[in-house]
């Protein structure tokens, strides 16, 4: 961490430390890196011997405290960020077929959607559920959905991601038992579980439990998995879907880092050691439509992080401070018109979040305002990350844009701004607090409606939509989830029901409830009922009656 | 006296989706616009949005609704709501609904169609001009 | 006659012909008027009880507890809540009832949002008769939430048997403190939010207040502690709030009150016509437009103007 050493020795330090231990471990992926024309390109550019006061503190190097400029060393001279797109849709066993086909493009990493009732804890024969099941995301009622669903893939070479938040320990249980069955150990599994419950109040809507019942689950997640997946990653405290809610990205900065401190507060108080959870959290981020500000709030974000692990909570180790995040460029920002323009936008914003350091990435499909994607746009989807990382060379020297006047100004701007919303937040009692008052909501339905007006009057040119327009035809290749797959779903779930030992999952959930009523740590008791066969919804239904159901104050 | 009418707007969520940008959105337009109000929150069954809209009597309803439930949920509201004696109620949609369905829900009833990238003062425009008071 | 129609429906209880109904009276339609003097022997059957306070107190949570309470006694429930509309545009968001989708499907309950449509004193001026539609369509407990309320938002009284102030701990933060006027027209007040740190203290700071307060009484406000999130204290408050009524009755003083808001309504009704029935034949007439040139001019004075207008109108309405 900065020091008063000169700039110099800290360099020398770098090299000699972090990259010579990275390079010993993962070499880069040539020897030599050059442009088109023949210069070489080295790993990092900074400002050599006019060292500035500040660089050492404010941006430093890769790797190194408070990772301005990336998590690792040598960033995507090693290995390119992951390529994960976000997908589920129908059955286990069509998205099986759609993972397959990814691999096979080139993706290097699963990330899961499921449907709706599955993240909101019913099981596909839910009256609840009607009309919604496989619509928007895999439906998953128990462990033998989740068989299906990694049928091939094996889970020792992939890492997966899995959107999934209030029932997050349940799916999380469910991927350690199919890893079991293909003879890999949990402590060799890689993925993350998003498991950000605080977002799920002001953003994304897909909560089940009132805040405290939800952060215990939370912490038993961080204990276990402390415990037992040192690879996995226990949370995903995400921006993008407040962003996507409306946000500025001043704000989404603020109101993720706000509940990070949330969840590192919590699990502080249930007596956790800081620097025994704090390198597995992760992030998620939003790339919108502001080229500079985009790529200045990811450094800048990852500043702040480190600051507040090492000052607010007196994190010692290094790894405690990185901010690892992943990146999906912005939905909102995709027109149902012209939607091949689509394919430009996300183009630029994919950039943004390599220029800004970003460890994976979801690149949206260009049909995003239309449907799921179908696998033609999807794969255009792919080839976007592919070709930036491949063929632009964007990735062969490290935080290329540092230095940059403008681009400095941008980081120390968003990062000041956002510690002035953790702050407020603060006074207000914790991002929790916060939220029940409903003042993130609505700081993020001001800036929401906000951007809408400034489209509607044209003071935000939206290129297709409000300038630019042409007469369309309205003919679409959607992709469609066939309604007969929700009763095919319900089928397999009768039979699974009909053909598990009965008086186990009984017993599992009985533990499960009794476990629920006292503070012992849930995870294990879930384990075992998820190998029982119990349902995801068998299981929220428990932990419904023992933690009662929440309502939103939905915030207008 | 009808200078002191009012026209009275329901937005509400059926089912389980929750984007709720685009209607908390219009439900702000529509305000902005005069109207009175009444947003539901997420998560609302057919019988829970016909029953607001009968005891609120509102002139109109709209549905917000991208998880794509459209074609089970809307029907069934609409059944609803005809069992009730809403049929006056002007009811319009909005949300990621492809256009091929666009003609089985105005036969059921659902007047018209929003979809993304629709300026909010056609909505505002539309309802002050199809409402019945 | 639209409203005249739904007074058969409104006495049988229909939730369609009430909501019908409330909104005729809302938009002043002239045959509001008629359906609720039709209604009037029917009413003054319900306890109504008002829920006060600043804004984001919990209100409208603490009304949704309080129902599920009195559903569970077996007692029937109408809601009024207000919320206030915008000067600017007259709209208005209605965001309350987001709080009471809990008894959205029961039958036995039914909420109503209304908007203030400019009206000040944290009620809406249709509020009083929307609530006097319910009490007639046989509701046992009118429940009437007012607007987020600073000092002035006390109109409440003038509806309510029954008027329950609603605090928080530690305002002062982002929720405003009970007001001055606010307070003195408790009947009960309750410090919501029991979870949240200060609010024995609270609790202690209303009493010492309240022993301030010198004038003989026969009730002493009780200051009840609740959690409207879990339901701590809610069936305290709703027996308390019958020991209120009971108390009402028994002193004579409900019949008192009566009496007084009869006088206090009649007197606002006739008011209200006169000034309405002066207005509508002055306004926009040649003379009158002269005679307020002559005053803006400095020709005549608005105290002889005022004086011959309602002598004339007097005269003509003698006539
Ligand atoms: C923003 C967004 C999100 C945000 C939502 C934030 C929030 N609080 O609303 C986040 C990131 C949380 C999110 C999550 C998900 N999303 Co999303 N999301 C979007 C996105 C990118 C934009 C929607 C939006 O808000 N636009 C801005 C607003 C202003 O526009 P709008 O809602 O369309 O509203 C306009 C009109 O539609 C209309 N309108 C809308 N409502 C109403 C109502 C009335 C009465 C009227 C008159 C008009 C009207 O008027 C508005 C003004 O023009 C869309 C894709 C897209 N570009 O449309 C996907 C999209 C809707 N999401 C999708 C999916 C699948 C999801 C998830 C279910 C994924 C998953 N499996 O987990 C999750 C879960 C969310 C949940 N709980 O339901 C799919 C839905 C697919 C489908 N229906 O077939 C889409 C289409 C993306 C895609 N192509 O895959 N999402
Ligand atoms: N912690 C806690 N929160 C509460 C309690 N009661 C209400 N709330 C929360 O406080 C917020 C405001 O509650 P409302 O019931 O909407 O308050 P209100 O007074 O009706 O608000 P307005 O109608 O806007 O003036 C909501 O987020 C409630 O969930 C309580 O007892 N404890
Ligand atoms: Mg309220």
């Amino acid at each position: 961490m900065g020091s008063e050493k000169g700039l110099r020795k800290t360099f020398k330090e770098w090299d000699e430390g972090p990259v010579a231990k990275t390079l010993a471990k993962f070499p880069e992926r040539k020897e030599q890196f050059e442009t088109l024309s023949g210069i070489p390109v080295d790993r990092l550019y900074g400002p050599s011997e006019k060292a500035l006061m500040e660089y050492e503190q404010e941006l430093c190097f890769p790797g190194m405290f408070p990772f301005t400029r990336g998590v690792q060393p040598t960033m995507y001279r090693g290995r390119f960020w992951t390529m994960r797109q976000y997908s589920g849709f129908a059955t286990a066993k069509e998205t099986n077929e759609r993972f397959k086909f990814l691999l096979n493009q080139g993706q290097t990493g699963l990330s899961i959607a499921f449907d709706l009732p599955t993240q909101i804890g019913y099981d596909s024969d839910n009256p609840l559920a009607q009309g919604e099941v496989g619509k928007v995301g895999v439906a998953i009622n128990s462990l033998a959905d989740m068989e299906l669903l990694f049928d091939g893939i094996p889970l020792d070479k992939v890492s997966t991601s899995m959107t999934i938040n209030a029932p997050a320990a349940i799916l999380l249980a469910m991927y350690i038992a199919v890893g079991e069955k293909q003879g890999v150990p949990m402590n060799k599994l890689r993925g993350t579980i998003q498991n950000d419950i605080l977002k799920e109040y002001v953003a994304r809507g897909t909560f089940i439990h009132g805040p405290k019942e939800s952060m215990r689950l939370i912490t038993d997640t961080f204990k276990f998995c402390s415990e037992n997946m040192p690879l996995w990653n226990t949370i995903s405290i995400s921006g993008y879907h407040i962003r996507e809610a409306g946000s500025t990205a001043v704000q989404e900065v603020a109101f993720t880092l706000a509940n990070g401190i949330a969840y590192v507060d919590a699990a502080i108080k249930v007596g956790l050691d800081v620097d025994s959870f704090a390198s597995r959290l992760s992030f998620f981020f939003g790339s919108h439509s502001d080229f500079f500000e985009e790529i200045a709030k990811f450094r800048a974000a990852r500043r702040l992080w480190a600051k507040i692990m090492h000052d607010r909570f007196g994190a010692k180790d290094d790894s405690s401070c990185r901010m690892r995040f992943h990146t999906q460029t912005a939905g909102c920002t995709l027109t149902a018109q012209q939607p091949d323009n689509n394919v430009v936008r996300v183009t630029l914003q994919a950039l943004q979040g390599v220029l800004g350091g970003t460890q994976s990435l979801h690149t949206n499909s260009r049909d995003e305002a239309l449907s799921l994607p179908t696998e033609q746009s999807v794969q255009i989807a792919l080839r976007t990350q592919q070709i930036i990382a491949y063929e632009t060379g964007v990735g062969d020297t490290i935080d290329p844009l540092a230095g940059s006047y403008f681009i400095e100004h941008l980081t120390d701007e968003v990062e000041k701004r956002a510690m002035e919303y953790i702050i407020k937040i603060d006074d207000l009692g914790g991002a929790p607090a916060a939220i029940e008052k409903g003042f993130i909501q609505r700081e993020i339905n001001d800036s929401a409606y906000e951007f809408q007006q400034a489209i509607d009057n044209s003071t935000r040119v939206v290129v297709g939509l409000n300038k630019f327009t042409v007469e369309e035809e309205q003919q679409f290749d959607y992709l469609r989830v066939d309604p007969a797959v929700e009763a095919e779903q319900i089928g397999r779930l009768q039979e699974m029901r009909e053909e598990r030992d009965q008086a186990a999952v009984e017993k599992t959930l009985e533990a499960l409830r009794s476990a629920a009523e006292s503070d012992s740590n849930l995870m294990p008791l879930i384990l075992d009922a998820v190998k029982a066969y119990a349902t995801l919804g068998e299981m929220c239904g428990v932990l419904r009656e023992v933690f009662g159901e929440y309502r939103a104050p939905d915030i207008l | 006296m009808s200078s002191s009418k009012k026209i009275r707007v329901l937005v509400a969520k059926p089912g389980l989706d929750g984007h709720d940008r685009g209607a908390k959105i219009v439900a702000r337009a529509l305000r902005d616009a005069g109207m009175e109000v009444i947003y539901t929150g997420l998560r609302q069954t057919p019988e829970m949005i016909v029953e607001a809209a009968i005891s609120e009597d509102v002139n109109v309803i709209g549905l917000s609704i991208l998880s794509g439930a459209h074609n089970a949920l809307f029907p069934k509201i609409m059944e609803l709501l005809k069992a009730e004696g809403g049929d006056n109620i002007l009811v319009i949609g909005g949300g990621i609904i492809p256009h091929d369905d666009v003609p089985a829900l105005k036969a059921v009833g659902i007047a018209e169609v929003f979809g993304p990238g629709t300026p909010l003062a056609d909505i505002v425009g539309y309802i002050e001009s199809n409402v019945k008071l | 006659m639209p409203a005249i129609k739904l007074v058969k429906g409104v006495l049988k209880g229909n939730r369609r012909d009430l909501a019908r109904l409330i909104t005729l009276i809302e938009n002043e339609h002239s045959s509001a008027a008629t359906a609720l003097s039709m209604l009037y022997k029917h009413t003054g059957n319900a306890h109504i009880v008002g829920v006060t306070g600043p804004p984001g107190s919990g209100k409208s949570t603490l009304v949704t507890r309080i129902t599920a309470e009195y559903r569970k006694r077996s007692k029937t429930i109408g809601i009024v809540c207000v919320d206030p509309s915008s000067p600017f545009t007259g709209g208005a968001l209605l965001g309350d009832r987001i709080r009471m989708q809990e008894h959205s499907l029961d039958k036995d309950v039914y909420v109503r949002s209304m908007s203030t449509r400019g009206h000040l004193g944290g009620l809406a001026r249709a509020t009083s008769d929307a609530v006097r539609a319910i009490d007639a369509s046989g509701k046992d407990i009118v429940i009437v939430e007012t607007v987020g309320a600073g000092q002035s938002e006390v109109q409440v009284v003038e509806v309510a048997h029954t008027v329950i102030v609603a605090d928080v701990p530690g305002a002062g933060d982002d929720i405003q403190a009970i007001k001055a006027g606010i307070m003195e027209i408790a009947d009960i007040f309750v410090v919501n939010k029991a979870d949240y740190p200060g609010a024995d203290r609270k609790v202690i700071e209303i009493n010492a207040m309240l022993d301030l307060d010198s004038r003989e009484r026969s009730w002493r406000p009780p200051v009840l502690l609740t959690n409207a999130l879990t339901g701590e204290g809610i069936p305290e408050l709703v027996d308390t709030i019958g020991a209120h009524m009971s108390y009402l009755q028994e002193t004579g003083l409900l019949k008192q009150k009566g009496l007084q808001r009869s006088r206090d309504e009649l007197e606002q009704i006739m008011e209200y016509k006169l000034t309405n029935e002066l207005f509508t034949r002055l306004r926009g007439t040649p003379e009158y437009e002269q005679a307020i040139k002559k005053i803006a001019g400095r020709n005549d004075d608005p105290y002889s103007v005022a004086e011959r207008l309602i002598a004339d109108f007097l005269i003509s309405v003698r006539e």
